[in-house]
């Protein structure tokens, strides 16, 4: 049995690399993922009660000008041989063109997935930097006031409506103290004035040395990202705060402290370090969530993002960009999926 | 720790640093920034557009061969790059003249070849407001010989009928009507398209504004054309953001960030009110509400009827509540400032009146009837209050609500009592709405007339079918706006549409902006006479 086991083993090895294999399998995932979103999606947007061709030409066109407009979408073909044109045309990249912005639909997710990366990323970064350390001092402090304050800022943080809180926010903060920037991502007079290279405007006004659109940008991010931030620091924290604690009752920490290692070490060292791995799960799920684009937020504060976008897309039956879109979401999902596995390689070297 | 506590304090100190510079409203003296919803602009050529906003956009970037005055659009049309018309003994040629002079933002003279592309083009296009102009009788195989070059500065169109020049000249005006520079679409054709695709997102006009760019439902920005032929526009540039929320308007607009708010809800519209840096543009649109009443019911076609259900409508009291600021009461079929308007409200609620009218009909002890609407807040509010008013004269009604497709599909089946509808014209002439109100020459099931509203309602109306076909080809202006009075009045009396409200749209604006204006029922907003 043994040596079966390892000539197996060798065999393998000789002709297939691991990588390859490895690799072989995260692309047949990927594909197998992708084309079943591609296919519910596109089933939902067939069976949609709106009519895609009427969203075109009005309600008072013409007998021909509607059958041209019919033909010219591809309607009049079955719905399989559509679905496999589709696919086709996105193996090749193609998209098609949305018929609401009359551009090419790749072009519209290069303008608006940049918008809402720009947003997600933010609310992450400030969710995570202060999540983290809110759900430790939680758990450390089980039970003290600490404990509950962290317990009703998350509370707070799941259950207020977005767009209440998104429109107070900016009621007080740009209307009456003027301390943020307003709707949009840059006041109407910085609009245009630096090169577009990543689309991200604090990444292009710093690749520009435009510290004045930088800091215009800012202001107005400070606040949908705060707001993003802060539901992903009330899942965050307390998703951390149940790691720690389930590791805090380890007996490897009391072992920890009888060696008489400094509480920090113990914290940070010893239950911080095992809680790495399913945070990163927590952290990359959240993030992605917040990569889907908010609608919400995006609509209160004139967020060109994503969500938006194929938000009223699907809403006036604009199928290309409602599964170019979804396509881009999906993307975003596996990719940031591969990542948290290599993440977890990392932080744990049983998984290498 | 120690780093995330640099970190925290290094963001925190950006941020503070960031909003200490943010306070800078206002906009400047010679810019106007605009929030409005643009995200129904699909298309920017003109030859394609049919929405609000992008015949906004389209107003301004283009001049067409006539054109309404914004400081008076009670005129009626105006020339524009034709600078004078004759109309042929028939009827059925109009040559025009173009103004001399005049250039497209490329610097391209503006000729009569570039007025016969336009429409031209337009008409084999066969884009959705094609219609506008093939309803005269132009078609792809004619276009070339329909519409003609004479000389440099000389074109012609010839009708197939003769139709009254106020109807060909009022179409003109409508976005489809807008003149492009030949040479410069000639150029990016691909395909035989026209040059469509390139249009879509580029523009070729000769008008007061010049394109800079349109990011589909984000913004679209204009910079003034210092060549326009009535003078430069105050204006250098026009900024047109879109903000989704009334409320994200209304605060905009209080902090100075922008100078006018084109969606705000009666809500906030009452709001800014009493803050004095704001003020309210109130501008009559085409929309009209009102409900219809089919003829195929037995109960229905009796004329007492029709005329007691009329008086069981309380229209004051719906525009004074739920329809406060949005909708004004009018009650024929012609949208205030169309040529022919008539002011003439002669129906109040007046349930004594109404309980008599019933009697007459021999309906004393009421009926049974059926609203169907769509599920819209305003029109279920009508018909909530339709249902209470009529109850009072002892009509037992029942509301049908049900999605806009299958409330339109049983309108256009005829399967209907009572309609709740809503009606917008489609071009400047007061025949987009006879031909729908007050035409109905074969009421047959047979005809299929669905889009007529007076098929729709199985209103046969021979007579008054032949008086709007006559309005339609009455040369003179004066005697045409006549014809379409006389034919509103009779229609008020007779049909079985109680007419009921018009449109009102209410724009937020700051103090300081001047000159204003949205376009009436009959064209777009523009921007060029603003001033701040």
């Amino acid at each position: 049995m043994v040596t079966q086991n390892t000539t197996g083993k060798g065999w393998l090895k000789l002709s297939i690399p691991s990588w390859i294999s490895g690799c072989g399998s995260v692309i047949f995932t990927v594909l197998i993922t992708m084309v079943g979103l591609l296919f519910v999606t596109f089933i939902i947007g067939r069976v949609m009660p709106i009519d895609p061709v009427l969203s075109i030409v009005g309600e008072s066109a013409s007998r021909a000008t509607y059958e041209a407009a019919y033909q010219e979408l591809g309607l009049d073909k079955p719905l399989l041989v559509q679905f496999f044109i589709f696919l086709r045309d996105i193996a090749q990249g193609n998209f098609g063109e949305s018929l609401l912005t009359a551009r090419p639909v790749s072009q519209d997710l290069l303008r608006v997935f940049p918008a809402t990366m720009e947003l997600a990323t933010m609310g992450t970064i400030v969710g995570v930097l202060l999540g983290v350390p809110l759900g430790v001092i939680a758990a450390v402090k089980r039970g003290s006031w600490i404990d509950h304050i962290a317990r009703v800022v998350a509370l707070v943080g799941y259950s207020m409506p977005v767009f209440w809180i998104g429109l107070i926010g900016l009621l007080i903060l740009y209307g009456k103290l003027g301390w943020v920037g307003g709707p949009g991502r840059l006041d109407i007079f910085y609009v245009d004035i630096i090169p577009r290279v990543t689309g991200m405007i604090l990444v292009d006004s710093l690749l520009a040395g435009d510290m004045v659109v930088f800091r215009n940008a800012i202001s107005h991010i400070v606040l949908p990202a705060g707001l993003l931030a802060y539901y992903s620091l009330a899942y965050i924290s307390r998703m951390t705060r149940s790691f720690m604690l389930e590791q805090l009752d380890q007996e490897y920490i009391i072992t920890a402290r009888v060696k008489g290692l400094s509480e920090s070490a113990v914290i940070w060292r010893h239950a911080f370090g095992n809680v790495k791995v399913p945070l990163v799960t927590v952290i990359a799920l959240s993030y992605a969530a917040l990569l889907e684009g908010s609608v919400l937020t995006e609509t209160i504060f004139s967020w060109p993002g994503i969500g938006s976008y194929i938000t009223t897309a699907l809403l006036s039956a604009d199928m290309n960009a409602v599964l170019g879109g979804t396509v881009v979401v999906g993307l975003v999902f596996v990719c940031l999926n591969i990542f948290s596995d290599l993440l977890y390689k990392f932080f744990d070297p049983r998984a290498r | 720790m120690n780093i995330l506590r640099k970190l925290l304090f290094s963001m925190a100190a950006v941020a503070l640093f960031a909003t200490a510079h943010s306070v800078c409203a206002k906009t400047p003296d010679n810019m106007l920034v605009i929030a409005n919803r643009i995200d129904d602009i699909n298309t920017l050529d003109p030859a394609q557009s049919f929405e609000f906003a992008g015949s906004d956009l389209i107003r301004n970037v283009y001049g067409k061969l006539v054109n309404f005055d914004p400081a008076d659009l009670s005129k009626g049309y105006q020339p524009d790059l034709a600078e004078s018309w004759t109309v042929s003994e028939d009827g059925k040629t109009i040559t025009f003249k173009m103004r001399p002079g005049i250039k497209f933002h490329s610097g391209n003279p503006v000729m009569a070849k570039d007025a016969v592309f336009s429409l031209q083009r337009a008409v084999k296009l066969n884009k959705t407001p094609a219609f506008i102009l093939t309803q005269f009788g132009f078609t792809a195989d004619n276009a070339d010989k329909a519409i003609k070059l004479i000389d440099d500065m000389t074109f012609s169109i010839t009708t197939d009928k003769k139709y009254a020049t106020s109807f060909v000249l009022n179409c003109l005006t409508s976005t489809i009507g807008a003149i492009i520079d030949s040479e410069t679409v000639l150029a990016h054709v691909k395909d035989g398209d026209f040059g469509n695709d390139w249009l879509k997102t580029h523009s070729a006009g000769s008008g007061a504004y010049i394109l800079v760019n349109w990011k589909p439902n984000e913004s679209y920005t204009l910079k003034s054309n210092p060549d326009f032929y009535l003078g430069a526009p105050k204006m250098t540039k026009v900024i047109v953001r879109h903000i989704a929320e009334s409320a994200t308007q209304r605060l905009l607009l209080e902090k100075g960030d922008i100078d006018l708010a084109r969606n705000l809800n009666p809500q906030d519209i009452t709001g800014i009110k009493g803050n004095s840096d704001l003020s309210v543009y109130n501008d009559l649109r085409g929309r009209i509400m009102y409900i219809s009443m089919n003829q195929k019911d037995p109960n229905l076609a009796k004329p007492k009827v029709v005329e007691a259900l009329k008086y069981l409508i309380d229209y004051k009291g719906m525009q004074d509540s739920f329809l406060k600021g949005q909708y004004t009461i009018h009650q024929s079929f012609l949208p205030k400032t169309y040529l022919g308007e008539i002011d003439d409200t002669p129906y109040k609620f007046d349930v004594a009146k109404g309980k008599a009218l019933l009697k007459e009909a021999g309906l004393a002890d009421g009926f049974e009837l059926k609203i169907i609407v769509r599920e819209a807040q305003e029109r279920i509010e009508i018909a909530q209050s339709v249902q209470n008013t009529f109850s009072q004269a002892g009509i037992n009604v029942s509301i049908e609500v049900g999605t806009g497709k299958q409330t339109l599909a049983k309108y256009r089946a005829r399967e209907h009592q009572i309609y709740v509808g809503a009606w917008g014209p489609d071009y400047p002439d007061p025949n987009t709405n006879a031909g729908t109100f007050a035409y109905n020459p074969d009421n047959s099931d047979e005809a299929k007339a669905t889009g007529i509203l007076a098929w729709r309602n199985s209103w046969f109306i021979p007579e008054m079918s032949k008086a709007t076909l006559a309005a339609v080809q009455e040369g003179d202006r004066a005697k045409r706006a006549a014809m379409y009075q006389a034919i509103q009045r009779d229609h008020q009396q007779r049909a079985p549409f109680a007419i009921m409200f018009q449109k009102i749209e209410q724009t937020g604006q700051r103090s300081n902006v001047k000159g204003l204006n949205t376009g009436g029922a009959i064209t777009a907003v523009s921007y060029w006479p603003i001033t701040k």
